[in-house]
């Protein structure tokens, strides 16, 4: 399955490797990022509304 | 409908939180498919080799990196013309994505370069602009964090950004302005001549269509993000003002 990549495997899987982890990163840190200011808006919304 | 009615908070999040999961989806699905296509299914080229195959990285994440700072371009006009805070809250949020777009495409094309260039750098028209692009970005994330006062911080940085938008232009068309340094022409081209054969081009149209998805859909998050960071500072403000007042 996997593809004789030849004396540039090292490259491939190299420049793959590191762009998915860069995107994952990006993907993790703003859904991170996201839910726990969802969670002080709703936090500071009680406190207010209350 | 007017356009400009997504400029209100309220509405904006309302209006992307039934398309923002479908948007995470389709780039996952098309990032997948696209890279999937390209890795297993696609040839070696006969002067790169395997080497090719980085093609369905680099030229997706360079584009959405010019892309992305013409994106925050726009919004920082729309800001500066007619004071509306989503447009100014979706260029900061583009920008670590913009940054991250930038990031992969000088990774891949330094790991791509050392094998067919004999180099992992060169200081070559396109891939300098390219990388002041990169300072830019990093340059316009640090001035949001230095300015506390909101307004001014949209202001400076979107006057940084008109600055900047020419190292972003220059970082696309350097290989036309300058025929000198290594890096070649566009891989996608209307001339039929110039672009790359089909057998690469269609997973490559995929994986663009991943990048572009996936950076609305980060954009988007992003910008609620900041609405809500944004609601949460005026509400603390508020009941800071109540509580000395009381």
């Amino acid at each position: 399955m996997m593809p004789d990549l030849g004396k540039y495997a090292d490259a491939v899987l190299g420049a793959y490797a590191a762009s998915i982890v860069l995107l994952v990163l990006i993907v993790w840190l703003s859904w991170r990022k996201a839910v726990s200011v969802r969670k002080r808006l709703a936090e500071v919304e009680g406190r207010t509304d209350g | 409908m007017s356009i400009w009615e997504y400029a209100n908070p309220k509405k904006f999040v309302e209006s992307t939180t039934p398309i923002l999961p479908w948007l995470f989806a389709l780039a996952g699905l098309s990032l997948v498919v696209g890279l999937v296509w390209g890795f297993f299914f696609t040839p070696d080229d006969f002067r790169q080799g395997s080497t090719v195959k980085i093609i369905y990285l680099h030229v997706p994440s360079a584009l959405m990196a010019i892309n992305a700072w013409l994106m925050m371009l726009v919004t920082s006009l729309i800001w500066l013309v007619r004071r509306h805070h989503v447009s100014a809250l979706a260029a900061k949020a583009a920008a670590p994505v913009g940054i991250t777009m930038t990031l992969i495409a000088l990774a891949t094309g330094a790991i791509w370069g050392q094998p067919m260039w004999g180099t992992y750098w060169a200081w070559d028209p396109r891939l300098t602009s390219f990388l002041i692009l990169f300072l830019f970005y990093l340059g316009y994330v640090a001035l949001w964090e230095a300015i506390s006062d909101p307004d001014t911080a949209a202001d400076l940085t979107s006057v940084l950004c008109i600055v900047g938008s020419v190292f972003a232009l220059l970082s696309r068309y350097a290989v036309n302005f300058w025929n000198q340094g290594l890096h070649q022409g566009a891989s996608l081209s209307l001339d039929k001549e110039e672009n790359v054969a089909d057998v690469f081009y269609q997973p490559l149209l995929v994986c663009i269509a991943g990048f572009v998805l996936l950076f609305l859909a980060l954009v988007v998050l992003r910008t609620r993000t900041e609405i809500r960071l944004r609601r949460i500072r005026a509400l603390e403000m508020r009941a800071r003002r109540t509580g000395v007042s009381a």
